[in-house]
């Protein structure tokens, strides 16, 4: 935790002077939960109990054969309670909020499942939820706001700048600055001023260390993880564990919306420079003079122009591979799921799904893909008819 | 001695307080900021703080948010903020500091910004997500051009920190009058006395009182406290809503206010 949160030049506190006491205690009562075993224990129950983990490493055969190259395995976050990996995160961080004395918490979310997941543990721990949403992502993902209210959370529509989750984003700072002292911000992705990726990573970690135990166990061998990236938060869980195990390939699949040479992306690793945004160092979609462009995503989830410190230092040392895949990629790749698998994946989880028609053939009989499905497709059926049309 | 060193020496010894005003740059429009500034010069207004927008201002409210989408769609660039102060330098004296958020100084270089602000005959730089642990490059750079890197306390400040903040500020420090963003729309305790009382016993750098001050009585109780009372939203919606004109009434109100309440 030294050096206030670097991952090589990237990360950092980039907040104004109000926050800074707020991320020390924050840190120090996280550092605190990582020695206490109370803590620990009533996590792992928490996350085996009611959210449903393990999660399956489910072996794809039809979609394996579809390729006919190596095996592809899907790690089921989709098949945890509120339907996506945003719940180990939440439950983690309303129990520090818990030991914190907060009583109320806010988030940004932009598909929905963040602020889903965190409507959800308010409603088990008894804490007040306020969810800050950008308005085009809540006509888009109308599903999860009802459940959201449904949940006892109110929702706030945010109207400024691109209406999606950078602003959502801002908006939610801005609460947490004027309510800082009974507030705690459950950030949902692994972006943030230290500590807040290193505190998301390490929740989300356990997709990690399940997918290295349960690899080990059933299968044998592993040599491909593949998983999207917006902030990044379930890549990083999933990545994290294995940052030091280079014979295992990982490869980070950005949105390209629609195509990294047009200016509707949001191709953060591959097309961004170095910038400061919601209070980190890392990468960055901006114009010369470092004002924030908008970025693009079919996906909500995605729609970002930023992305988590530590992925922008996988990058640069190497460790991590990123590639990007375009809207219309994405929806290929959830209908080939669907159809082959009964499995309908969420738009930002096709992501990483498409990315298997580049790597599949690069690939050999007997090699072990593992892709993380990070969440169910449900929220997303309005606009996939919008796009595909109708049932053809 | 700084000019804004020299500016709190002038008006200490008349036993008055400053007026800071926040402007966005080019705010309506090019020609409405400018004559603004040249009016306002002459209306007592002590220090300029011309906002170079950012498209995610954190820190900042509705007003201010507003301003700067409007002044950032309306073409306003790092480049033209620097040459609009380059030209009030040669048309007011009193001292002129950028605000504005890390990244666009980032972008242009950190030294290069720097350079370039002093070129230009700017005096400081404020940078409200620049916390002091993440300033030591800048303000290094900032020390080395002869501008003040303006720094912040807060309401959460701890007694700790405020030691570290306060110890080498240069310029004015920026005390924030509640935690929240500027221009709050309802009226919230004002935390500014508190936090100027706790820091005049360990720094003798000027204190100014910002964020929440929406008009005369306002300015009068922060400047009965501080040194130097700073207003941003206020006069940006009196600008929006009834032009240059509203605008001076607006200050001229504030500052005879001000000195009524600390003279008499």
């Amino acid at each position: 935790m030294k050096n206030r949160g670097r991952y090589g030049k990237f990360g950092g506190q980039y907040v104004p002077e109000t926050v800074m006491p707020a991320l020390a205690e924050l840190t120090a009562a996280y550092e605190a939960a990582l020695a206490s075993e109370s803590f620990q224990r009533e996590l792992k129950e928490y996350l085996e109990e009611y959210a449903g983990r393990p999660t399956r490493l489910y072996e794809a055969k039809r979609l394996s054969a579809h390729y006919g190259r190596a095996r592809i395995f899907l790690k089921r976050e989709d098949l945890l309670h509120t339907g996506a990996h945003k719940i180990n995160n939440a439950i983690g961080q309303a129990l520090l909020a818990l030991r914190m004395g907060k009583k109320r918490i806010v988030a940004e979310t932009g598909a929905g499942q963040h602020g889903v997941a965190c409507a959800t543990v308010c409603a088990l721990f008894g804490l007040e939820c306020r969810v800050y949403m950008g308005e085009e992502d809540m006509a888009r993902q109308a599903l999860n706001v009802f459940r959201m209210r449904l949940l006892g959370a109110e929702v706030v529509g945010v109207t400024s700048g691109t209406k999606t989750l950078k602003d959502a984003t801002n908006e939610a700072l801005r609460y947490w600055v004027a309510n800082i002292r009974d507030t705690h911000y459950i950030i949902g992705s692994a972006v943030g001023p230290h500590p807040y990726p290193a505190i998301v990573r390490d929740f989300q970690s356990v997709i990690g260390l399940e997918t290295m135990e349960q690899a080990a166990e059933k299968i044998g061998r592993l040599d491909y993880l593949v998983a999207c990236v917006g902030g990044g938060s379930n890549a990083i869980g999933l990545f994290h564990p294995f940052r030091n195990r280079p014979e295992v390939k990982k490869i980070g699949v950005e949105a390209a919306g629609l195509g990294v040479d047009t200016e509707q992306h949001a191709a953060t690793l591959t097309k961004g420079r170095a910038g400061v945004l919601h209070g980190a160092l890392s990468m960055l979609l901006q114009d010369k003079d470092g004002q924030v462009l908008p970025a693009h995503s079919i996906s909500a989830g995605l729609d970002y122009p930023g992305v988590g410190p530590e992925h922008a230092h996988f990058r640069e040392s190497g460790i991590v591979q990123y590639a990007a895949v375009t809207d219309a990629q994405a929806l290929q790749a959830l209908s080939l799921l669907s159809r082959t698998e009964g499995i309908l994946p969420a738009l930002e989880s096709s992501h990483a799904l498409a990315y298997l028609e580049e790597l599949m053939p690069n690939t050999r009989p007997g090699e072990v893909v593992v892709v993380c499905l990070s969440g169910r497709g449900d929220k997303d059926v309005p606009s996939v008819i919008e796009t595909m049309g109708g049932m053809n | 001695m700084s000019t804004i060193a020299e500016l709190f020496a002038a008006r200490r010894a008349q036993a008055k307080k400053a007026l800071i005003v926040y402007l966005t740059a080019n705010y309506p429009d090019p020609q409405t900021c400018r004559q603004l500034v040249l009016e306002l010069a002459e209306a007592g207004v002590d220090l300029f703080e011309i906002g170079l927008p950012f498209s995610d201002p954190m820190a900042d409210g509705p007003v201010i948010q507003a301003s700067s989408t409007a002044a950032l769609a309306a073409g306003v660039t790092t480049d033209s903020v620097l040459e609009l102060v380059s030209d009030l330098r040669r048309a007011v004296k009193q001292p002129l500091a950028v605000m504005t958020y890390y990244n666009p100084v980032l972008q242009a270089g950190l030294e290069s910004f720097a350079e370039r602000l002093a070129a230009a005959g700017g005096d400081a730089l404020l940078v409200p997500d620049l916390p002091m642990e993440e300033s030591y490059e800048l303000d290094a750079i900032c020390r080395e051009k002869q501008l003040d890197l303006i720094r912040f306390l807060a309401p959460t400040t701890t007694p700790e920190r405020m030691m570290n903040i306060c110890d080498g500020a240069t310029g004015f420090i920026y005390c924030v009058a509640h935690a929240g963003v500027t221009g709050s729309s309802q009226p919230v305790k004002n935390e500014g006395p508190m936090i100027v009382a706790a820091a005049q016993k360990i720094t003798k750098t000027p204190l100014a009182i910002g964020f929440g001050i929406s008009g005369p009585e306002a300015a009068a109780q922060a400047a009965a406290q501080a040194d130097a009372v700073i207003v941003g939203s206020a006069v940006l919606e009196k600008l929006k809503c009834e032009g240059v004109a509203g605008t001076m009434r607006f200050v001229a109100s504030i500052r005879q206010a001000m000195d009524k309440g600390v003279g008499a």
